[in-house]
């Protein structure tokens, strides 16, 4: 097997505060190969963003990486630090951020952005990075992109700024891209547009992607495994069919039953009794028994399992059985 | 069956121009807004009416309208026969506004952080001077809370607990009609169907209207009796839920059910839908929706179409049959 | 309908208020911040003394029966060569203990500093309050007055009213009536900088859900504007009120050692430091040191407590 572009093993994230030390992300690994996009779906507190954040270096001191580690193509990144740092983010890691007004500059024309960036990462001229900047426009649906080019971000409609940070994200050629809730801000309609265009960029460039999200329709339609986590911690990952259709953590199936396209036709919705627990007040096992159903004594004591450590893909002590082939098909 | 909620011909123009001086040196003309334009529905007694549309549909404006924060540039909305903006008579005017509530998209937003929730829960009767005893740790009960909470501040409570606040805060005058902006956009999935499951419940205990405003087709489906899909503050199509879902006559309401996300879909490559929402200052000639229809013809640039009904659906476009 | 987002039921009691206050995130951010400590020890000790001037100052400097001018010009520590009197501070021309002119000056220059952030306060809050959640031309007019007060430097607007307010009131109250000119002028210059921030923060909560919720319930705009708005605008007005003070003491030294302030006969530090620096070239520079050493460091706590709460405050240092 080849190597993946992204391997993050046993990331841990903490932050001391004066009320003791928080651990929003525990644990975590994952990998993201070539071409791939892997779906990171939890509730608001449930580490994801975190996870994104830390894999690209972008955490905000006190936060930090405490153990695991991160690796770009086998090289290690999360010991980066300066000018190596910076060009591992710039060159070989972009970031798409939920909103796009902010994650341009709005004193910058957009190919002023673009060629810069091109400008600092690729070997080109000034005149090869400015049609570049005009074929990543053109690349991600901008019409008349030799005229937009010349454009503030101010004077894109909030789908097309969107793009233009895809564009970004994109033009310097990177391994890996992470996308942090990058349809939320966006209408529904719009946000169709821009699934379907990182989907086709990302097939085509090979490029790996981490989707972070909360919306388990974005995941279902876009990403090709999925990896759920609740409280810091990986819940479980797998392909996103079997996942989203088949859960074996009860979490991932309570949130998938509470959806109301689950509960289609049906008076009350599935629920999930409580919320999730805040980080300064985790509970001891495992972090989900108080509102799982499933919980059992060991639940309540003994910490969830590891993922890597357990069979099956569900960090759990009890997970939900496969079902087999057969109800597959008649589902 | 006479409606609860009339709705008539309701326009609203927002005057968005830069200020009087600008304007002058600059040369620019007004800039007005129409968020919305000539909309008519009714809501039946005790059923859910759901607006849903994207952003500058108008939604939360016809919302806003309805509960008396925004006045209507012209048209009308008569609640029990009573029209808010122009009723003459005081007592009559402040009983509808009692019996018209509101629930808002931000529970985090939407209550003050330096009021005990007692006090936020018992503000819609104590600022009329009534008797609040006890009625703030009923309400929390009767929300799924605990009498206790009441003594707290807003930042003890999670986003799901704070919208069950807004809640008890809305029910604390004994309204008929609840308004709910978008009441769980802002809530995870898993929080989300509770406080769905907690407003179906109390609008069967207590017999309570809902206008349901809200962008997402899921949960509208779930609530909702009756469904009116608004596109750049016109009302593109009406229908009962289900006849809306079966069957989306309008090419803008059937763009918007194909470009939801959807649970099942793995994978699928769809054809995205075209372009993006117009600007509401310059909207198109004709048909709001004409640029981005599929089966848009020459009439659809010149003549806005009208409602009309379709079978059971009220729909304005000059192709839907 | 049973379930709850989190178990509440259990009866918790809440602690006392005071163990509240010492666990709040403004207590613990003071006790681990050493600067701001040690500028509240020097304030809270130069604000009991000026308190307690008549307790503790050795001599009542304005009793003209306790004076010997025959102990003029003692230096500090020294004794007097015709008394045999000792002073902490040495005296000044009149023989006036400088300890006790420095206890009696600094109550001046605090209850002028006091008084005049307070009006500056009440009517700058008012102001941007009805400017914020009003608008139209109640912002317009509101905001440009203060656009155009703050072109002209502050100090230069107190001098302009305390010139007006003395023209007008007769001669045999001046000397009563300056200090509470003083307090008007300071504080009439320095409204504007509440007025800015109160409108700003009026303008982003005016913005929020609760306020329209308060709407909806039918509370009339001034209730809405001191129920809702007003305590949650109040932060930053603290933090303002804060540095402002430090400002305005110095306002006043500013003035009364230009000689418009505070008169001889009512010292406040700005007077004596007017007053010491006549005998600076001549030797007898404690008359000028002592109360010159007591406004700084009076005015450098009071800032640096302000920079300490604003950045306490402020949730994003957080």
């Amino acid at each position: 097997m080849t190597t993946p572009v992204l391997s993050v093993r046993g990331m841990t994230v903490e932050i001391p505060t004066r009320r003791g030390v928080l651990r929003p992300v525990d644990n975590v690994s994952f990998d993201i190969a070539e071409g791939e996009i892997l779906g990171v779906v939890g509730e608001s507190g449930a580490g994801k963003s975190m996870t994104g954040n830390a894999v690209i270096g972008l955490l905000d001191p006190p936060a930090r990486i405490v153990s695991g580690e991160v690796l770009l193509k086998g090289e290690a990144v999360h010991t980066a630090k300066g000018e190596k740092l910076r060009r591992i983010r710039g060159k070989r890691m972009g970031m798409i951020f939920q909103d796009p007004l902010t994650s341009l500059n709005p004193l910058l024309t957009v190919g002023e952005q673009l060629s810069e960036t091109i400008l600092e990462h690729l070997p080109v001229s000034q005149s090869e990075a400015e049609k570049r900047a005009i074929a990543a426009l053109d690349e991600v649906g901008i019409p008349a992109a030799a005229q937009r080019i010349d454009s503030y971000p101010h004077e894109f409609s909030g789908g097309m700024r969107q793009r233009v940070v895809i564009a970004l994200a994109l033009c310097a050629e990177p391994d890996l891209v992470i996308a942090d809730e990058p349809t939320t801000a966006l209408d529904v309609s719009v946000q169709a547009q821009i699934i379907a265009l990182l989907k086709r960029l990302c097939r085509d460039k090979g490029v790996a992607v981490m989707l972070v999200t909360h919306d388990m329709g974005v995941i279902a339609e876009a990403a090709d495994r999925v990896a759920v986590m609740y409280a810091g911690r990986m819940a479980e990952l797998g392909p996103v069919r079997e996942v989203l259709t088949r859960a074996r953590h009860p979490y991932t199936a309570g949130l998938m039953g509470s959806t109301p396209l689950a509960s289609q036709g049906q008076k009350r919705l599935r629920q999930i009794p409580g919320a999730m627990p805040r980080l300064e007040h985790l509970p001891d096992g495992c972090a989900f028994h108080p509102r799982c159903d499933r919980a059992e004594a060991r639940c309540r004591q003994n910490p969830a399992p590891d993922l890597t450590a357990c069979e099956g893909r569900a960090a759990c002590w009890f997970p939900l059985p496969a079902q087999s082939e057969k109800e597959e098909v008649s589902a | 069956m006479s409606a609860l909620i009339e709705v008539e011909n309701l326009t609203r123009v927002f005057d968005v121009s830069k200020p009087w001086l600008n304007r002058v040196i600059e040369r620019l003309p007004k800039a007005l807004l129409t968020a919305v334009s000539d909309v008519s529905f009714g809501i039946e007694e005790n059923s859910v009416y759901a607006l849903v549309g994207e952003s500058g549909s108008g939604k939360s404006t016809i919302g806003k309208i309805i509960v008396g924060l925004v006045p209507p540039s012209s048209g009308k909305v008569e609640i029990d026969g009573v029209d808010l903006a122009t009723e003459p008579e005081g007592a009559r005017r402040a009983a509808v506004r009692e019996n018209v509530q509101m629930i808002f998209q931000d529970p985090y937003a939407s209550l003050n952080p330096r009021w005990k929730v007692r006090d936020i829960i018992a503000e819609p009767v104590s600022a009329r001077g009534g008797d609040t005893e006890g009625l703030a740790e009923r309400l929390l009960e009767q929300v799924g809370l605990s009498a206790q909470d009441a003594g707290k501040y807003p930042h003890e409570f999670s986003g799901g607990q704070r919208q069950r606040i807004c809640i008890a805060r809305a029910l604390a005058s004994n309204p008929r009609i609840i308004v709910c902006d978008e009441p769980t956009s802002a809530l995870d999935v898993s929080v989300q169907s509770q406080v769905l499951n907690l407003m179906s419940d109390l609008r069967e205990e207590l017999g309570l209207t809902y206008l349901f405003i809200s962008h997402d087709l899921t949960v509208v489906r779930h609530m909702a009796d009756k469904v009116g899909v608004l596109y750049l503050g016109t009302l593109v199509e009406e229908a009962p839920r289900d006849t809306l879902y079966a069957d989306p006559k309008h090419p803008y309401t059937q763009m918007l059910f194909e470009a939801a996300p959807r649970m099942d879909a793995f994978g699928r490559d769809i054809d995205p839908p075209k372009g993006e929402i117009p600007d509401a200052i310059n909207p198109p000639p004709g048909c709001a929706f004409h640029p981005r229809c599929p089966i848009a013809v020459d009439r659809c640039r010149k003549e806005r179409p009208r409602l009309r009904e379709v079978g059971k659906t009220r729909v304005a476009c000059h192709l839907a049959e | 309908m049973a379930e709850t987002d989190m178990p509440s039921d259990a009866p918790i009691r809440p602690p006392s208020r005071i163990k509240r206050a010492w666990e709040s995130d403004l207590a613990w951010s003071f006790r681990h911040t050493p600067v701001a400590m040690i500028s509240a020890f020097v304030v809270t000790l130069l604000v009991l003394a000026a308190l307690l001037a008549p307790l503790i100052a050795p001599h009542n400097p304005f009793d003209p029966a306790t004076l010997n001018l025959m102990n003029g010009f003692t230096p500090p520590g020294e004794a007097n060569a015709f008394t045999g009197d000792s002073f902490l501070m040495g005296t000044d021309d009149q023989g006036r203990d400088v300890f006790s002119t420095i206890l009696y000056g600094m109550r001046i220059s605090l209850f002028v500093g006091f008084s005049a952030v307070l009006l500056a306060l009440v009517i700058g809050v008012v102001l941007g309050l009805l400017a914020g959640y009003l608008g139209g031309w109640t912002e317009t007019i509101i905001m440009r007055v203060a656009d155009v007060q703050l072109t002209f430097p502050a100090i230069l607007v107190a001098m302009l009213i305390f010139g007006i307010a003395k023209g007008i009131t007769p001669p045999e109250y001046r000397d009563q009536m300056a200090i509470w000119v003083l307090i008007l002028a300071i504080g009439l210059s320095d409204w504007v900088q509440f007025a800015r921030v109160v409108r700003g923060a009026t303008l982003v909560e005016k913005s929020r859900e609760y306020v329209q919720a308060a709407r909806l319930i039918g509370r009339s705009p001034f209730s809405i504007m001191i129920r809702h708005i007003l305590p949650n605008v109040l932060n930053p007005v603290l933090v303002i009120a804060t540095i402002s003070l430090a400002l305005a003491i110095i306002a006043e030294a500013t003035l009364s050692f230009l000689g418009v302030g505070a008169p001889p006969t009512k010292p406040s530090l700005g007077t004596l430091i007017r007053i010491g620096q006549e005998f600076m070239f001549s030797g007898e520079w404690w008359i000028l040191f002592f109360p010159a050493l007591t406004l700084l460091a009076l005015a450098l706590s009071i800032n640096l407590l302000g920079d300490w709460l604003r950045d306490a405050l402020n949730p994003k240092l957080r």
